[in-house]
C-alpha cells in the first residue's frame, strides 16, 4: 500500500486502501503523544500554515501539536485579520502565504468546494479542515479511528448520525468515510435539515431517535447551530432537543456497548444531556486524543507524496 | 446591386427545399427565390452543400450596456450574436440604468444601429427599476422600440402587479416575458436542489421555485385571456404544467436554452462557477424532458439568456460568483449537436425554434422566413462540420461558457442581416 495523494480535501475522493493506511499510520503516530518527549523529527524543515477564514480552537490546535510532534515549524493565520477582508480573493491570499516557501497548507472556509479551488491553484500541499457544507475529512478520520480503537473494526458496524445532516460536513465526510469501510450508516435529524436525495450517498434515513439508538453501536451528535432556529428550520431549540437530543433516559433504550461521539463543541442540554457528555458512554475526549494523532498521519502522508 | 445567394438549400419551418434556388436580395429585402437568377452586378455567395435558413432570432440576451462593458457591449454582443448566426437579438433590461424609461431604449437602438451588424431590440422593464413596484410606462417604451417587457433576472413577486402588468399589457398588445422564480423559495440556493449538492454541500434551488410561479403565471393568463411568455423553461414539471396549460387554450408560451438540454447538474460537480447559471442545470429527468418538450412545441423557441461576466466575477468561488453563461455562439451547435444529429428535432423544426417561432411570438411579421417580400435576415451553416469550443475562439467580451473543450456539430459560415453579409467564418 502506498500513498499517492499530495492533498487530503476529502475522504469522496479516497479509496478504501486509502482511508485504512491513514488510520493505520495514525495509530502508530498516537504513541508519540504519550511519550516523555512528544516528538519526532519527521517533518523537521517543513512549514505548515493554518488559514481559517472561520473561528475554530480545537481543530486549529489539532493539526498545529500534529505539525510541531513532528517537528515541523508552524504558522497561524487567522483570515479576519487577513488581507481578505481588504478585497483580496482567496487563491490570492494563499498564493502570497505560498511564495514564502510553504509545504502544506491546512484550510478552513466557509464556503463548499473552496478548498478544491486552492489545490488546482497552489503548488503546495492543501488539507482541508473543513469547506462550508462539504467535507471535514480529518474529523471523520478521528471518528474513525476512535470507532476501530473501541471495535476493533469498521465493517459491519452500525452508526447513526444525529442533528444538522444539511448544513453538515462531518456528515458528509463520515458517510463518504464510513460507507467506504463498510460501516452501515442512518442519519436522523428533523426533516427540515434532511438534504434531498441523502439517500443516493448510500444511508438511511431515519426520524425516530429511540429506535436509531436501539440498533446502534455508535452515535455521532451534530453540533447544532443556534442559527437554525432564525432561518426556520426549527420551531424551538427546546423541541429540538425533544425530539434529537440525547439524554441518558433515551440513551439507556439503546444497547450497552453503544458510544456516544460529538465532533464539538457541544451545545450542552440541546444535542446531548451534561450526563450523557460526561457519561462512561461518551467518547468525545477520546476523539479529541485521537485527532493529533490522525492529523500527525495526513501531514505525514501529504507531505511524503512526490508528485 | 444587390447580394445573390446561389444553389441555397432553403430550410423553412414548413419544409427543406427538395431542389437548390437562388435567392436574390436587394433594398434589405429578400426580392426573388429562383433557380438561375443570373449574377449580373451582384455580390454572390455560392451556397452548394450548405443549409440556408432564416436569419436566427434569439429572444433572449444580456448585453450589459449601458452600466457593465467590461462585461459585453452592444458591439461585441452584436459580433458574438452574428457569430453565432443570430441576426435579431432582444436584450433584457436589467442594465445600469434599467430599461425601464424611453431614453435607454433609445440609446440601445442607436448604439445597435451605429454598430450595424444585427438587430437588436431591447426589452422595457415591468416594473420601475426592476422594484416590484410601480408599472413602467409601457406605452412610451413601446414606441421607442419595446416589443416584450419583462423583469428577467427576477420575478414580479407581487401577483396582484403582474396581473396588472398583464392587464395592461393586452391592451397594448406587447409580450410579457416572466423569469418564473419563487425566491422565497430559492431563499440563497446556488445549484440545483438534489443529490449534487447534497453530495457537495452546496445550497440547493428546489424546482418548485419555478413550477409554483409558473403555475401562477398560467393561472393569470387563464383568467385574463391574456399571453404570457415564460421565460428559460428548466424543469420536467414545468413542461408538463405548460403542456396542460395549452390543451386548455391558455395562451402561454415558453423558451428554453441549451444548456439546459446540454448539461445536468452534475456539472457542477467541479465547482466551476461557469456552470452556475439562473436557473440552476438541473437533473437528468428534466434534461430528457426539455428535449422533448422543445421537440413537441410544449416549449417554443430556444433562447441563449446569454449571460456575460467577467472572470474577475467569476473567479470569487462558487457561492460568491454571479449566475449566468455565454450561449450566442455555442446555441446553433448545442442544438444540432444535442437535438438534431440524434433525430429528436429536424432541420425545419430547428429553424421553427430559433427563428420562425421567435419571430411569431414577439411580433416580427417580416422576419422568420426565407419568402419573396421578408427581411433578407439569412443564415448559411453546415449541419456537420465539426469544430471545438475554446476560450481564444469566443469573440464575446465574456468567456463564462460550460463548455468550452467540447466538440460540436454545425457551424455558421455566412450570416446575411438586411441583405448585407455580417459575418463570414
Amino acid at each position: 500500500m502506498s500513498w499517492k495523494h499530495k492533498h487530503l480535501l476529502g475522504l469522496e475522493s479516497l479509496s478504501r486502501q486509502d482511508i485504512e493506511l491513514i488510520l493505520e499510520t495514525a495509530k502508530s503516530f498516537k504513541e508519540v503523544s504519550s511519550r516523555d518527549i512528544k516528538k519526532v523529527p519527521a517533518l523537521r524543515g517543513k512549514t505548515v500554515v493554518t488559514l481559517f477564514f472561520e473561528p475554530s480552537t480545537r481543530t486549529r490546535i489539532s493539526f498545529e501539536l500534529a505539525a510541531k510532534r513532528l517537528s515541523a515549524d508552524t504558522l497561524n493565520i487567522a483570515a479576519n485579520v487577513s488581507s481578505t477582508s481588504k478585497g483580496e480573493t482567496l487563491l490570492d491570499t494563499a498564493r502570497n502565504i505560498e511564495a514564502m516557501s510553504v509545504d502544506a497548507m491546512v484550510v478552513r472556509h466557509s464556503l463548499s468546494g473552496s478548498v478544491l479551488q486552492l489545490a488546482e491553484g497552489l503548488k503546495c500541499s492543501v488539507v482541508n479542515a473543513g469547506d462550508g457544507c462539504r467535507e471535514h475529512p480529518t474529523q471523520a478520520l478521528l471518528d474513525m479511528f476512535t470507532l476501530q480503537e473501541k471495535f476493533g473494526r469498521i465493517e459491519g458496524l452500525k452508526v447513526g448520525i444525529i442533528g444538522d445532516i444539511l448544513h453538515s460536513r462531518v456528515a458528509r465526510s463520515n458517510i463518504w468515510g464510513l460507507t467506504k469501510l463498510g460501516a452501515k450508516v442512518t442519519v436522523c435529524g428533523p426533516a427540515t435539515l434532511m438534504p434531498r436525495g441523502i439517500e443516493a450517498m448510500g444511508v438511511d434515513v431515519c426520524y425516530d431517535l429511540t429506535k436509531v439508538l436501539k440498533q446502534s453501536d455508535a452515535v455521532i451528535a451534530l453540533r447544532l447551530q443556534k442559527e437554525r432556529q432564525q432561518d426556520k428550520f426549527l420551531p424551538s431549540m427546546r423541541e429540538y432537543s425533544r425530539l434529537f437530543g440525547i439524554n441518558q433516559a433515551k440513551l439507556n433504550e439503546g444497547s450497552d456497548h453503544l458510544i456516544v461521539m460529538h465532533p464539538g463543541p457541544t451545545n450542552r442540554g440541546v444535542e446531548l444531556s451534561a450526563d450523557v457528555a460526561d457519561g462512561k458512554q461518551s467518547v468525545i475526549l477520546d476523539q479529541v486524543t485521537n485527532g493529533v494523532a490522525v492529523r500527525m498521519a495526513v501531514l505525514y502522508l501529504v507531505l511524503g507524496t512526490k508528485e | 446591386m444587390g447580394l445573390l445567394i446561389k444553389n441555397a438549400i432553403i430550410v423553412n419551418a414548413d419544409k427543406i427545399a427538395d431542389k437548390p434556388q437562388d435567392i436574390l436580395c436587394d433594398g434589405g429585402k429578400i426580392t426573388q427565390i429562383a433557380a438561375g437568377i443570373p449574377a449580373g452586378k451582384h455580390e454572390v455567395i455560392d451556397a452548394a452543400g450548405k443549409k440556408v435558413l432564416p436569419g436566427l432570432i434569439d429572444i433572449h440576451t444580456h448585453l450589459r450596456q449601458p452600466g457593465r462593458e467590461d462585461k459585453e457591449t452592444i458591439e461585441t454582443g452584436s459580433r458574438a450574436a452574428v457569430k453565432g448566426g443570430f441576426t435579431s437579438i432582444m436584450c433584457m433590461p436589467n442594465t445600469n440604468p434599467i430599461i425601464d424609461n424611453a431614453m435607454v431604449v433609445e440609446f440601445i437602438v442607436r448604439e445597435a444601429n451605429r454598430v450595424g451588424l444585427c438587430n437588436v431590440y431591447p426589452i422595457g422593464a415591468i416594473t420601475k427599476g426592476q422594484q416590484d413596484g410601480e408599472l413602467t410606462d409601457m406605452a412610451e417604451l413601446k414606441a421607442s422600440g419595446c416589443l416584450a417587457f419583462s423583469d428577467d433576472g427576477k420575478s414580479v413577486l407581487n401577483s396582484r402587479l403582474f396581473r396588472l402588468a398583464m392587464e395592461y399589457a393586452k391592451m397594448l398588445d406587447v409580450l410579457i416575458i416572466e423569469h418564473c422564480q419563487d425566491p422565497l423559495l430559492t431563499a440563497g440556493g446556488v445549484m440545483n436542489e438534489g443529490v449534487v449538492s447534497t453530495r457537495i454541500g452546496l445550497k440547493g434551488d428546489p424546482g418548485i421555485a419555478e413550477t409554483v410561479t409558473v403555475a401562477r403565471d398560467i393561472e393569470i393568463a387563464h383568467y385574463l385571456n391574456a399571453r404570457v411568455h415564460l421565460a428559460h423553461m428548466s424543469l420536467k414539471r414545468s413542461c408538463e404544467l405548460i403542456r396542460f396549460a395549452k390543451s386548455q387554450g391558455i395562451r402561454v408560451t415558453a423558451e428554453a436554452c441549451p444548456h439546459h438540454f446540454a448539461l445536468t447538474d452534475e456539472a457542477c460537480s467541479n465547482f466551476d462557477t461557469s456552470t452556475k447559471v439562473n436557473p440552476p442545470l438541473r437533473a437528468q429527468e428534466d434534461v430528457e424532458a426539455i428535449k422533448q418538450a422543445i421537440a413537441d412545441g410544449t416549449i417554443d423557441c430556444i433562447v441563449t439568456d446569454h449571460a456575460p461576466h467577467t472572470k474577475e466575477d467569476k473567479e470569487v468561488g462558487f457561492d460568491g460568483a454571479p449566475f449566468g453563461l455565454i450561449g450566442l455562439e455555442t446555441s446553433l451547435a448545442l442544438t444540432i449537436t444535442e437535438l438534431l444529429k440524434p433525430g429528436i428535432i429536424d432541420l425545419p423544426k430547428l429553424v421553427d425554434r430559433m427563428s420562425t417561432a421567435p419571430a411569431r411570438i414577439v411580433g416580427l411579421a417580416d422576419k422568420g422566413a426565407i419568402k419573396q417580400g421578408l427581411d433578407a435576415d439569412i443564415t448559411i451553416i453546415d449541419p456537420d462540420r465539426e469544430w471545438t469550443v475554446t476560450q481564444e475562439g469566443f469573440v464575446s467580451k465574456s468567456k463564462n461558457s460550460p463548455f468550452i473543450g467540447r466538440k460540436l456539430k454545425g457551424l455558421v459560415e455566412y450570416t446575411i442581416c438586411g441583405g448585407k453579409v455580417v459575418y463570414k467564418v
